[in-house]
């Protein structure tokens, strides 16, 4: 390989880890406010695609609302899948909760599977295609722009959570919940709220995805390879999901460019098993202390 | 009303059945799977094969996840070693009774391998590790052609023992049966030593266990060892049962599919384990039946057979976690003490 096309997919797994790095902002925010990985994500990312099909293709609403649309139904069932699934199961051991997570998970795909069928879709282009050309370097446009997407997002959820009371509360409630509880914050509520904008924030990504490559419930799948980035970066930290995805990405396209597309899935469990042994706590994550 | 249980005497105390009325029913329930495969026709055989097999999977499930509280992700993947191990076994010419607990064996390794994370990791970490390892063996099994057959799959000719063939259904029941038997009087009777107590142990508190004396490394590597034991025996059980085996068989699906069914049986039981493991294998046929009675009167019924499975899989785990986290084994408790007790109420 040379130069040229290192650089080239280089620049493509850069930008195609902005999605990953989205991703990973799920299930970081719901591990940080709850203790819970949320095996349900890939679920949730491919129920946003749907609404967001259903709200266009289906009922002719224009492509702004029908995401706003989407995103509030997202909510809708972010806020029923807290009350109902999680809230009964708190303070469960860890593997009920994966369980009822993993459940939640099939239930979603088995409905969306007979409510949609599982064929091939065709989703409204949400991010221009149009590649661009920097001398000899091609990107494809989609990743360039869900790129930018990403980063927008990021940054308005970080500015939330620096500036607004209600984000404030919310990092309150996650370092230390009993304390937040005496200070007079509602931890339930923050913590519906962090179901919901994980539930959102997977939304995008699971639309951006799906309009580049097409609507399938395969699309759920893709989410279990994000775990790679959210053990790397560290369970509970927002930084590294961020770092962490660019470093997936960029490490799967150049593996590809490598070895072909079979590594591809490879990969991203290959980088857990390393890191697990060499860093538990990942990148940026806090190391657990255990007292008996 | 069960009265008069008193144990006098050491070898009554350690007995595993320990009134006549227990006997009484274990003779009658052995009796009834003797005669099984005579009596349910073609398809309740293939059927009962196959709820063995999972029943001894999951039982290696459980003594990983529900003994010794080491989540794995990876289960099926073991079940695909030990699989590929007795197909690669057979086609060599090594007979059936080598090759079976030479499968278990090379499962076992793999455990071992697979559960060196746990020494650093627990919780939701091990089920990530795991998870990973569920993957990476998953392509092992696409792409290494020359042993799994890639894609494709591998073949499997019909087991022999003592010079009878093992091709049919009726057959295999009862090597499955007499397996997951004696399978299942071994598991019994491990948690009557000092490994299996210490698998309880580290359970509960790990690091209260290695204080008190426990062997973190060995107990807990022992545990994946053992419970990889166990899938790679079901995997090879399942390889001869199936007679041609593709990748497909040991995915993720499975994995969770054991993980289901000891939480729908009750984790941490053995029982449990028997119980869950055929609820959930018997509920997909049950909706089928259910589905194709439907499809008299709404004709695409069968298309949402697979949606329907999915759903109803997911609710039995979400309801059983919610409503009776014990599992079946505390509502086959609760009737059996309402039984012990009668008349009187619990």
């Amino acid at each position: 390989m040379d130069w040229l096309t290192f650089a080239e997919f280089s620049l493509i797994g850069l930008f195609g880890g902005g999605l990953l790095s989205l991703v990973a902002l799920g299930f970081v925010l719901i591990y940080k406010g709850t203790k819970v990985i949320n095996f349900a994500m890939g679920e949730f990312m491919m129920l946003g695609a749907y609404f967001v099909y259903t709200a266009h293709a289906l009922l002719k609403l224009p492509l702004w609302l029908s995401i706003a649309a989407a995103l509030a139904c997202i909510a809708g069932v972010a806020l029923l899948v807290e009350r109902l699934v999680l809230r009964p199961l708190s303070g469960q051991p860890v593997i009920s909760v994966l369980m009822a997570t993993i459940g939640l998970g099939a239930m979603i795909h088995g409905g969306v599977d007979a409510i949609w069928s599982g064929q091939n879709l065709e989703m409204p282009q949400i991010v221009p295609r149009q590649p661009l050309l920097w001398g000899d370097v091609l990107v494809p446009g989609s990743i360039f722009w869900s790129f930018w997407v990403a980063v927008a997002l990021i940054a308005a959820l970080t500015l939330y959570f620096r500036f607004t009371s209600t984000g404030i509360a919310m990092r309150a409630a996650a370092s230390d919940p009993t304390t937040a509880y005496a200070l007079g914050i509602d931890v339930r509520r923050t913590q519906q709220l962090t179901w919901i904008f994980a539930g959102c924030v997977g939304a995008v990504a699971g639309m951006i995805i799906a309009s580049i490559n097409s609507l399938s419930p395969a699309l759920s799948s893709t989410a279990l390879g994000v775990l790679a980035v959210i053990i790397l970066g560290g369970l509970d930290s927002i930084a590294g999901a961020i770092i962490a995805g660019l470093i997936v990405g960029w490490l799967e396209a150049i593996a590809v460019g490598y070895f072909g597309g079979k590594v591809r899935d490879l990969v991203p469990y290959a980088i857990v098993l390393v890191i697990l042994m060499i860093r538990p706590y990942g990148l940026f994550g806090t190391r657990d202390i255990e007292r008996l | 009303m069960r009265i008069g249980d008193f144990r006098s005497s050491y070898a009554h105390d350690e007995a595993l059945l320990v009134t006549p009325v227990q006997r009484a029913w274990m003779l009658a329930f052995v009796l009834a799977l003797a005669a099984f495969p005579w009596v349910g026709g073609t398809y309740l055989t293939y059927l009962a094969c196959l709820t063995g097999i999972h029943v001894i999977a999951a039982m290696g499930l459980n003594l990983v996840t529900g003994y010794a509280g080491q989540i794995s992700l990876g289960h099926a993947a073991f079940m695909g070693v030990g699989c590929y191990t007795a197909a690669w076994l057979a086609n060599h010419g090594v007979p059936f009774f080598i090759a079976l607990p030479l499968a278990g064996t090379m499962s076992a390794l793999a455990g071992l391998v697979v559960g060196i994370p746990s020494l650093r990791i627990k919780g939701l970490y091990l089920a990530v590790a795991t998870l990973a390892a569920q993957f990476i063996l998953s392509f092992v099994f696409r792409e290494w052609e020359p042993v799994t057959g890639g894609v494709r799959g591998v073949n499997i000719e019909a087991a022999q023992l003592f010079g009878l063939s093992l091709g049919s259904d009726r057959a295999m029941y009862y090597v499955v049966v007499v397996t997951a038997g004696l399978m299942l009087l071994a598991a019994r009777n491990l948690f009557r030593t000092r490994v299996g107590r210490a698998f309880i142990a580290i359970r509960d508190k790990d690091i209260s266990a290695e204080v008190l004396g426990i062997d973190l490394f060995r107990t807990k590597l022992l545990a994946f060892a053992l419970g990889s034991f166990y899938a790679g025996v079901a995997g090879a059980l399942m390889g001869y049962f199936f007679r041609v085996i593709t990748p497909e068989h040991f995915s993720l699906g499975l994995s969770i599919f054991y993980l289901a069914a000891i939480i729908v049986g009750g984790m941490g039981t053995l029982l449990g384990t028997i119980l869950g493991a055929a609820f959930m294998a018997l509920v997909p046929e049950v909706l089928r039946g259910a589905v194709s009675l439907l499809s008299g009167v709404a004709p695409n019924a069968m298309a949402l057979l697979s949606p329907v499975r999915e759903i109803v899989f997911g609710a039995l785990i979400v309801g059983f976690l919610i409503f009776e986290p014990h599992g079946l084994i505390e509502i086959w408790r609760r009737v059996r003490r309402f039984f012990h007790l009668w008349p009187f109420k619990t």
